[in-house]
């Protein structure tokens, strides 16, 4: 099994989504984040006061899914959720031990 | 047959008794005369009780958004609390003997206890000041005036006073600046009262002087004794919510209308001429902030608009009822440009942190509008009569220069008493109850440090 934590642009969740639910993907969780790539921030004035605002609102999905689905995942969120400008995103990939769904302690891939 | 009868009977009646009304002697001069003043009390007094309500309005929720969106969110109930606070408190001291301090007749410099427990405050008007509407609603109209002065020095010193502190603060200060002041220069007898017969008669139709000079001032002191914000200014410390900020802007705006309207003390022309005076300083300083943000920052902000709009207001207090509308346009661009300097360019150059701008705003535009009431203000406006009863010239428009030398000593007088008085009331505070939270509470925010909740459980 692999997780795969995907860091994209708040305004592309939508387009993710759908294009996981079109490939038959149903289970994600979605955090809404803050943070900071090679994408500087941007400038906010108040009153004269300038600030750096460096933290930028991103949306982190995080999923678990079979070794054999990894990569079809992969490529549907890279081309759902890219734009080509800088600040599109990342995707980490790593190792899951385990799996039990809670309900009927069934384990592994068949609890995903 | 009965029916025609009676019917017959009640019209011999109905016409005896419109005879008899025809007949009656018709209603003397007298009689005219105070159905006339009844009519003219009863409109006057309907709109200056929603004057009084318009005024209210402007501290609470008015003032406290503005300033509650300014800060940031761990501090947006102690900041609404502080404008609350003065409803509550100035209101319990204004009944106690805070109006007879002020209005009491007193000497030239403070009232005297005459109206203290609302002694001789009653339905029958106070003829000194407002002759046909009841003396409480001339009180209560003044009450919110001594309200929303000490509520708009809270800007100063938002995110770091101890309630305590903040409490003790606002009530020596309204003994010892607002009453004084209020008395001066409304008071009869008072020292700078244009109309009642003061030595330096200084022009100030609804608060220049007595509400922002002195609250402004006494700002920029507390921002300096209070010292800085934890991590100001190289951390962020960036409004909360500048849509709360908005809301209370433009409840300001409107409940400006009684605040200087109000001032006319009467549903008169005059107090539509302060009306349409104040409506047209507000929106040229809106749009001379604006202008002035954008040539220098590239980019008109919301906050810079609201802002801009708040100064226009402030320098159209004192002039709103001796000014013509165009002069009013001028005032209001001048106080945008102006105040947009002072707090974005003065204050940072300076470095003291008066956090929400209460001396850049009323500070410096009530000076500004102060000032230049005396070269707008003419008789056709409103006219000071001489002991004739001929009107004389009012302002440099008039061809009275002499009224902007009183309306500089009037805010010379009004500077030094703030200055002086609000240095002495903090040291005292601060050694009675200490000013500022500790270091930890200021990091916690005021809202769970000083009252123990948040403003915004979300997840509750």
């Amino acid at each position: 099994m692999k997780k795969i934590e995907a860091i994209i642009q708040p305004f592309k969740l939508e387009e993710v989504k759908e294009a996981l639910k079109t490939i038959g993907i149903d289970g994600m969780t979605v955090i809404e984040v803050r943070g900071h790539g090679r994408q500087k921030g941007h400038k906010e004035v108040y009153r004269g006061q300038e600030y750096q605002v460096d933290l930028l609102p991103k949306v982190k999905i995080e999923m678990v899914v079979p070794d054999s689905r990894a990569d079809e995942v992969i490529s549907a969120l890279t081309t759902a959720a890219r734009t080509g400008k800088i600040g599109d995103g990342k995707i980490f990939v790593s190792e899951i031990a385990d799996a039990i769904r809670i309900r009927n302690d069934e384990r592994g891939e068949s609890a995903l | 047959m009965k029916k025609v009868f009676t019917a017959g009977l009640i019209g011999v009646a109905a016409t005896g008794s419109l005879l008899a009304q025809a007949t009656e002697a018709a209603p003397t001069t007298e009689q005219l005369a105070s159905q006339i003043a009844a009519a003219q009390s009863a409109a006057d007094n309907a709109w200056m009780m929603m004057s009084c309500a318009l005024v209210l309005l402007m501290t609470g929720p008015g003032l406290a958004l503005f300033y509650g969106g300014l800060v940031r969110k761990k501090n947006v109930l102690g900041t609404l609390m502080q404008s609350f606070i003065l409803m509550v408190v100035a209101t319990v001291m204004w009944a106690l003997f805070g109006y007879s301090l002020s209005f009491g007749d007193g000497n030239a410099f403070i009232g005297d206890m005459r109206f203290a427990m609302m002694n001789g405050v009653g339905m029958e008007p106070n003829t000194d000041y407002a002759a046909t509407i009841p003396h409480l609603t001339w009180m209560a109209f003044q009450m919110m005036f001594a309200i929303i002065t000490p509520a708009l020095i809270t800007g100063a010193f938002a995110e770091r006073m101890k309630f305590s502190a903040m409490l003790l603060f606002t009530i020596l200060w309204s003994l010892l600046i607002y009453y004084p002041m209020a008395h001066m220069v409304w008071g009869k007898g008072g020292m700078l009262n244009a109309f009642l017969g003061g030595s330096i008669p200084t022009l100030d139709f609804a608060g220049g002087t007595v509400v922002h000079i002195t609250s402004g001032v006494s700002a920029l002191i507390c921002a300096i004794v209070m010292g800085k914000r934890l991590g100001y200014p190289t951390e962020p410390i960036r409004p909360h919510s500048l849509v709360l900020s908005f809301i209370g802007a433009c409840l300001l705006w409107f409940g400006w209308f009684g605040f200087n309207a109000g001032s006319a003390l009467a549903a008169n022309g005059l107090a539509a001429s302060a009306f349409v005076a104040t409506h047209f300083g507000a929106a040229a300083a809106a749009l001379g902030w604006l202008l002035a943000e954008w040539f220098q920052h590239g980019k008109p902000s919301v906050l810079g608009g609201i802002s801009g709009c708040v100064a226009g207001l402030v320098a159209i207090t004192p002039a709103s009822g001796f000014v013509k509308p165009i002069p009013a346009l001028i005032i209001g661009f001048a106080a945008g440009i102006v105040c947009y300097f002072a707090v974005v360019k003065v204050k940072n150059m300076l470095g003291y942190d008066d956090s929400l701008d209460a001396f850049g705003v009323h500070g410096v535009g009530g000076t500004l509008g102060a000032i230049l009431t005396g070269v707008f203000a003419t008789k056709e406006v409103n006219a000071l009569k001489d002991s004739a009863g001929n009107a004389i010239n009012t302002g440099l428009v008039d061809g009275n220069g002499g009224q902007v030398v009183n309306q500089l000593l009037g805010v010379g007088i009004s500077w030094a008493i703030a200055i002086v008085g609000s240095f002495i009331i903090l040291k005292v505070v601060d050694v009675v109850v200490g000013l500022r939270v500790t270091s930890d509470q200021e990091t916690m925010g005021l809202d769970l440090s000083m009252h123990g909740e948040e403003g915004y459980n979300l997840e509750a």
